[in-house]
């Protein structure tokens, strides 16, 4: 317990030197997290292959170049990032200058999560340097050989009195969590998500939670149903298995239309995932015996035993779960009570398309929304009505890839964004900095008070150039 | 659990969940009532906060209700622009797609106000929750017994009594409210109770902006002009006991200035307190026996007591203290560990000024930091070098004014900023809307993989545009 409060003294005393404040520091950090995810590519993405089983091309796709696009964002944009930015201020205050100055918080505390185990610890981090802060990060024990990895590497490649990464569990993150941060950045669940702010709360320490939820797909009958499916399965199956935040969580689609649905769906996983989806090696496993279990609970559950249309195999010594459909689940069966989290796609159905946004509001909001159509009405109806971290419409999962897009969640999926120019904005404070001169005294301000006083700070807090002028003057004398 | 508690709050839910709080014409004629409300209800006003603080009438228009004309008036101007969605750029390789960030209300509020500007501390945030197309809860601080009852008959009088309430009473009420659910709690107040409500907030995921205080510091400089002297001195005095006779978050807490000038200071001081406050009317008393027996406390040490140089004078029956200036109290009294909130004034003085820095730099961070200087080196070193919530030069208390600065604090000041479009955004959801059509699609997207997938990936992730397409036709390796 005394070593993770050695290592936040050891981070305020580098912060407080100013280590971390210059622009050149922040530019070598971010360029040594590009050089670390270039050289060191074969070593990440063996060590996503041992926590999960992850492909090649989805650790390059989804973490090793999200991460160098985000630094290289980063880089670009720095410079105007870090500089003040002049605000208009008013005749009230008049003569004045008034500047938004953006300063580091602090040290700051980053917690992932365990499957996107590499992107998921730098993305935030890539936004603390980037606004000068000094950062602890504790990457999830349930990714251990990326854990590990990032214990290796971040001391070789970034400054390590800055910058530390504390490896553990449950105990490690408790002690973590009872030190003083300045902000404390979380990726992971809402159980633990409510710690983590309870916890922030004995130090009044602001946090950002990126949580899950139950993403949404509604599918209507007029849609491209070949282009559709392709994506709605890569966004599923093909972000590790379905264990994403921004996965497809459950279909909603028309009575009528769910047939044809089931059948390109079907088409589209053979293709994908050949005949035995057990055997292919595009596709991730389970991270854990937990997990496995939790998920063959969910297929178990009596309630959809008959729903099951498409998959369903299970090899436990491999954590293995197959791409599987279910169609009609009822609500109240356990895979529509939380976040899958899994290669499970349940297919609900409802008379009219239009019926879907009632069921998602009933439901807590999710961190990603999607639907698929042609129909434009429809989709203006969908991004009134409904509410989630972010909407995505004929497409799935791709909007997190755009820096200029503030990616989190509300309610239930979370508090706070990140991503381009708004990881920056997570870790900094905007500091109002007003300066005025000696002239301009309105001695109406002070006391004693008269009716002719009042008359004048009424014209000066209404912006009334008459009033300046009079005050400026000195109207009324003393 | 109070029933009509709930359903007052459930009632909230039902008007923002029938979609009319979004509607721009919602927002504008809730806007204008309160306009109407500030302006045909002013004397009703100035009279609750005479009788909560012994707030000047004069002193009330220019803290909180001139304020809110002010800042209704801008919101007014502004509010369309700000409900309006934000287009943003898209990389070529994923044409056709349009990508935009769209405000959209959180859903119902709960706003926790304070005793010391009890009407201004509840309607600012009303109106930044009101822009950005919430229902609101508001519950008044029982400690302004007057204004909270004030704002309990108008609110609903002229604004829609559906969408946003008033709930009056003590921490009984507080905690019954916090255990319901909401959708952002906005609180002013004090440190212990900001810690209470953020905690009970976590137990919903409830996003919180706190605003508490702390100790706000004055660095003096060593003027030699008349002129600066004079108009640093009004500053100063009218940003120590002009809000609140010293009972407010930005108020100067604390000088610091260099040994040779503190002398001159103080008789400039005194010289200046008694030009202004030449009335008892003029300084607002202290909220309640409570803080008057605080505020007492401070000053029973004995080396505290030594050091009062002006002042001191305390009337129990009317909770008034006189403006009281002390110069050089130990730094380990409380009177200089705890926020003073309230009309006594410590001077702490420095070999030199740019000692000031270290000075506050070694104590947690202030809402605002003060500094009265011509030395451009010195105010850069102050903004480099210290955090704070702000920084003001040269004045005290009227950045609160600007609607285009952020306000809020920092570390143990408390978190989440307001005032202009940063109180819509505070309660705003930012939603992403990513829009893609069916037309173009890139087979290299999908399983199972190869070698060529990863290839053209690599290509058009790094937006090589030409080693993309000639590798694609095949005319590259």
């Amino acid at each position: 317990m005394a070593k993770e409060g050695a290592k936040g003294e050891a981070l305020r005393g580098s912060y407080g030197a100013g280590r971390t404040r210059s622009y050149e520091w922040r530019v070598a950090q971010l360029k040594g997290i590009v050089k670390m995810a270039e050289e060191r590519e074969k070593d990440i993405v063996d060590a996503l292959y041992a926590d999960l089983a992850k492909p090649e091309t989805e650790s390059y796709l989804h973490e090793i170049s999200l991460i160098k696009s985000s630094c290289k964002f980063a880089l670009k944009g720095l410079k105007n990032w870090m500089k003040p930015e002049k605000v208009s201020s008013s005749i009230t205050t008049f003569p004045s200058t008034a500047l938004v100055v953006p300063e580091p918080l602090g040290v700051v505390l980053i917690m992932s999560a365990w499957n996107y185990p590499f992107i998921l610890s730098l993305d935030p981090l890539i936004g603390a340097i980037a606004a000068g802060n000094a950062a602890v990060l504790k990457p999830s024990e349930i990714a251990p050989a990326t854990s590990s990895l990032l214990a290796k590497l971040l001391p070789e490649y970034l400054d390590n009195s800055c910058i530390k990464v504390v490896e553990g569990a449950v105990p490690e993150t408790t002690a973590l969590l009872e030190q003083k941060w300045d902000k404390i950045f979380y990726t992971g669940n809402g159980k633990v998500g409510r710690i983590v702010m309870a916890a922030a709360a004995k130090h009044l320490t602001p946090v950002v939670l990126e949580l899950g939820g139950k993403s949404p797909v509604i599918v209507d009958c007029n849609v491209d149903l070949k282009v559709a499916v392709k994506r709605i399965a890569v966004g599923k199956w093909g972000c590790n298995n379905g264990q994403a935040c921004i996965a497809p969580d459950y279909i909603i689609t028309t009575k009528s239309f769910a047939p044809k649905l089931v059948d390109a769906l079907k088409f589209c996983l053979e293709k994908f995932y050949g005949k035995d989806p057990l055997e292919s090696k595009d596709i991730s496993r389970i991270v854990n015996s937990n997990h496995f279990n939790r998920l063959s609970n969910l297929l178990d559950d009596k309630l959809v035993a008959d729903k099951i249309v498409h998959g369903g195999q299970r090899d436990e010594k491999h954590l293995k779960i197959a791409p599987t459909l279910l169609l009609d689940v009822p609500d109240d069966a356990l895979i529509m009570k939380e976040e899958i989290f899994g290669p499970l796609l349940p297919i609900i159905t409802v008379d009219k398309v239009e019926e879907s946004f009632g069921i998602i509001n009933s439901r807590t909001k999710p961190l990603a929304a999607y639907l698929f159509t042609k129909n434009k009405k429809l989709e203006e109806a969908f991004v009134r009505s409904v509410s989630a971290g972010g909407l995505l419409i004929n497409d799935v999962a791709l909007h997190l890839a755009n820096p200029h897009l503030p990616f989190g969640g509300v309610q239930e999926s979370g508090t706070g964004s990140y991503h381009g120019k708004f990881s920056f904005d997570a870790f900094s404070h905007k500091k109002a900095v007003l300066s005025r001169g000696f002239g301009g005294e309105a001695s109406a301000r002070y006391p004693p008070y008269t009716p002719q006083k009042q008359k004048i700070l009424r014209g000066l807090l209404n912006g009334s150039f008459l009033a300046l002028i009079l005050a400026l003057i000195g109207w009324p004398r003393d | 659990m109070e029933e009509g508690l709930e359903s007052e709050v459930g009632e909230v839910r039902g008007a923002f969940e029938s979609g009319r709080t979004r509607s721009l014409s919602w927002r504008r004629s809730q806007l204008r009532a309160l306009l109407k409300l500030l302006k045909d209800e002013e004397d009703d006003i100035f009279k609750a906060l005479k009788e909560d603080v012994g707030k000047h009438h004069v002193e009330a228009f220019r803290d909180e209700v001139g304020v809110l004309i002010k800042s209704i008036d801008f919101a007014l101007g502004e509010i369309k622009r700000w409900m309006a969605p934000q287009r943003v750029w898209v990389p070529l390789v994923a044409f056709p797609t349009t990508a935009e960030v769209v405000p959209e209300p959180l859903g119902v509020v709960l706003i926790f106000s304070c005793w010391n500007f009890p009407l201004n501390l509840s309607l600012e945030p009303l109106i930044g929750a009101i822009c950005a197309g919430n229902g609101v809860v508001l519950k008044p601080s029982e400690l302004a017994p007057a204004t909270s009852q004030f704002l309990a008959c108008n609110i609903p009088k002229y604004l829609d009594s559906k969408a946003v309430k008033v709930v009056q009473g003590g921490a009984e009420v507080g905690q019954q409210l916090l255990e319901l659910k909401w959708d952002k709690i906005f609180f002013t107040g004090g440190r212990r109770v900001g810690q209470i409500v953020m905690t009970a907030a976590a137990k919903h995921l409830t996003p919180v902006a706190i605003e508490v205080g702390g100790k706000c510091p004055a660095i003096i400089d060593s003027f030699t002009t008349a002129k600066d002297r004079k108009v640093t001195v009004e500053r100063v005095v009218g940003g120590k006991w002009g809000p609140c006779a010293g009972q407010a978050c930005i108020a100067i807490d604390y000088l610091l200035v260099e040994e040779e000038f503190a002398p001159v200071l103080v008789e400039l001081l005194k010289a200046t307190i008694a030009k202004f406050f030449t009335a008892r009317e003029y300084v607002s008393r202290i909220v309640n026996k409570h803080h008057f027996e605080r505020l007492s406390r401070l000053l029973e040490d004995k080396e505290v007591a030594a050091s009062i140089k002006h002042g001191g004078l305390r009337d129990p029956e009317n909770l008034f203290i006189e403006p009281t200036i002390l110069l050089n109290p130990p730094l380990d009294t409380e009177i200089m560990t705890e926020e003073i909130f309230g009309p006594l004034l410590p001077i702490i003085t420095l070999k030199k000024i740019e000692d000031s820095i270290e000075f506050v730099r070694a104590r947690p961070k202030p809402l605002v930091i003060y500094a009265f200087t011509h030395n451009e080196t010195l105010k850069k070193r102050i903004v480099e070098e210290t955090s704070s919530g702000s920084v003001t030069f040269n004045d005290a208390i009227i950045q609160f004014l600007l609607d285009a600065l952020p306000f809020g604090g920092i570390g143990q000041s408390g978190f989440g900023q307001y005032h202009g479009k940063y109180s819509f955004d505070l309660f705003s959801h930012r939603k992403s809307v990513v829009r893609r059509s069916f037309l173009t699609e890139f087979s290299f997207r999908y399983p199972p993989w190869d070698e060529r997938k990863l290839q053209l990936l690599r290509y058009a992730y790094s937006f090589d545009y030409v080693r993309f397409v000639l590798y694609f036709l095949g005319l590259k390796r």
